[in-house]
């Protein structure tokens, strides 16, 4: 039966035909067709890889970030603090210098005042002398105003050193 | 909402539309049948005609005119090289003589060209059919695959991109095949064969395809037919036993077996020599018959048609009615055969090669 037995002339063209399209698809089909997919594969791979460290390397960054920023908050609290503390005391301290100084200023008013007084009164003492003993000139120069008052003064004032004299 | 009833009314439509083409197709074909009554119908040339190789290949027949395409002969016999039409040699039932040749009508060689002088079959390589067939699939598979290759290599120049249309239905099937089945079966030698297990994966599968479409460039059975398998099988052999190692030669003729086994009388080495034979005998048959099976059930279902409606009008249309539905259940297993035969002998082929691989163990 014609069924079983192979056409030679089928086989013949069936031998031809998939050997050259088993050649050219061997050498231009295929490698170009599986290396590239390889390639992409590994590049899918390689890329998938890098992706995840980038990602890790993120989460890192992020943490750091995090990290820093909490650092830097508390250091801007005890900034904040260290500063409030600082104007407290410079505040405390213009205070009590000032009050120092306030009483040095007072004392040396004081002082300078108690001078100006010393010396008011010393003049007003030698004035008054002045004044004194120019009012006694003019009241013992109306007394004397004739001859004999005057020598009765002089007299009068002869005997008293006399008399301190004895 | 809309939308959605749109679409549920649209399959709907397809599926009343597709029944009343079924319907049609039946009521045509046993209005065409009864019409043939006059002849007799033979069932069994009608499938053997129509699975066979032949010089023509025949679309239809309206009337009495047969409507074929007539292929070129070439044949080398008594009278040296001769290529000529085959519409010289005439049409079934009409066979004429030309230059000394002519169609044998009965006989070994019925349906081939014999010389009529001896009735000897000169050296044919005619372009039958079959042939025809297999060079439009072969200009498919080339045209397909370069033109997928020269995508990935355009590809290369701009970088990785991401693959579209045919390429994007192909790849994941040659990545599945190549990384999944051939690169474990023939272990870490593939790359030396996986060229020639692809083409044949995708031969036999395009070819399988191509044999049940029933209208022109389809519709030959190419992998139903014995010589193409066993040029397949023929090859896989040859690399098999080309390509074996050390190991795999030492295996068929010292196997690692009882030594009364092996002498004096070589019981085991005779039996591992004819396995080398039966694995590619089993491929060659597996795909011719499987496939030879498929069209010829399809054949005769719709050849049950024809037979009941020279009975009568009605036994056609009742017979019509299961022969539709079993033909479009079984074109349905032939797509599923189609792959898994396409895949079995891939597989197989890859599995032998790959025993022929095995390294000397330590």
């Amino acid at each position: 039966m014609s069924l079983l037995t192979p056409d030679p002339g089928l086989l013949f063209w069936m031998l031809l035909c998939f050997l050259v399209v088993a050649f050219i698809l061997g050498k231009w089909g295929w490698p170009a067709i599986v290396g590239m997919i390889e390639e992409r594969g590994n590049y899918i791979e390689e890329s998938l890889k890098k992706a995840d460290e980038a990602n890790a390397a993120l989460a890192n960054i992020k943490e750091e970030a995090a990290k820093l920023l909490s650092d830097a908050k508390n250091e801007r609290l005890e900034m904040l603090k260290e500063a409030s503390r600082l104007k407290d005391q410079m505040i405390s301290d213009a205070k009590t210098q000032a009050v120092a100084e306030a009483n040095k200023i007072m004392d040396s008013a004081k002082e300078s005042i108690q001078l100006e007084k010393d010396n008011a009164i010393k003049d007003i003492r030698s004035q008054v002398a002045e004044l004194s003993v120019n009012i006694a000139e003019k009241i013992i120069r109306g007394e004397l105003k004739d001859a004999k008052a005057q020598t009765d003064m002089i007299n009068k004032y002869l005997d008293e050193v006399n008399i301190a004299k004895s | 909402m809309s939308q959605s009833i749109n679409k549920t009314m649209g399959q709907t439509g397809k599926v009343l539309f597709i029944a009343l083409l079924c319907i049609l197709g039946v009521v045509g074909i046993v209005a065409f049948a009864s019409s043939e009554t006059k002849k007799d119908l033979d069932l069994k040339e009608m499938v053997f005609g129509h699975i066979g190789d032949a010089y023509n290949w025949h679309i239809t027949t309206v009337g009495e005119t047969h409507i074929s395409i007539p292929l070129p002969c070439i044949v080398y016999g008594e009278n040296g090289l001769n290529v000529f039409c085959a519409s010289r040699l005439g049409h079934e039932g009409h066979y004429k003589e030309y230059n000394g040749y002519k169609i044998a009508e009965e006989g070994d060689n019925a349906g081939k060209i014999i010389e009529v002088s001896t009735g000897q079959r000169p050296v044919d390589l005619s372009i039958t059919k079959n042939v025809v067939s297999l060079l439009i699939s072969c200009a498919l598979l080339l045209i397909i695959f370069l033109s997928i290759a020269k995508k990935y290599n355009k590809c290369k120049e701009t970088g990785y991109c991401k693959p579209t249309g045919l390429q994007a239905i192909l790849e994941p099937l040659i990545v599945s095949l190549h990384d999944d089945i051939i690169k474990p079966s023939v272990g870490k030698n593939y790359k030396k064969f996986s060229a020639y297990l692809l083409t044949v994966f995708f031969f036999i599968f395009l070819n399988n395809v191509l044999g049940i479409i029933p209208i022109f460039p389809g519709g030959a059975n190419l992998t139903g037919n014995i010589a193409v398998t066993l040029v397949l099988a023929v090859l896989t052999f040859l690399l098999t036993n080309i390509f074996g190692t050390k190991a795999y030669w030492k295996d068929i003729f010292w196997p690692h077996v009882p030594i009364g086994l092996k002498l004096p009388i070589p019981i085991m080495q005779f039996i591992e020599i004819l396995g080398i034979f039966t694995k590619p005998i089993a491929l060659c048959i597996r795909l011719f018959a499987n496939m030879f099976a498929g069209h010829v059930m399809v054949l005769v279902l719709i050849g049950l048609i024809f037979v009941f409606s020279q009975m009568s009008v009605v036994a056609g249309l009742g017979v019509s009615v299961i022969s539709v539905l079993l033909v479009v259940f079984m074109s349905l297993l032939e797509c599923l055969v189609c792959f898994i035969q396409a895949y079995v002998f891939m597989t197989l082929s890859a599995l032998f090669i790959g025993m022929a691989q095995v390294e000397e163990e330590e």
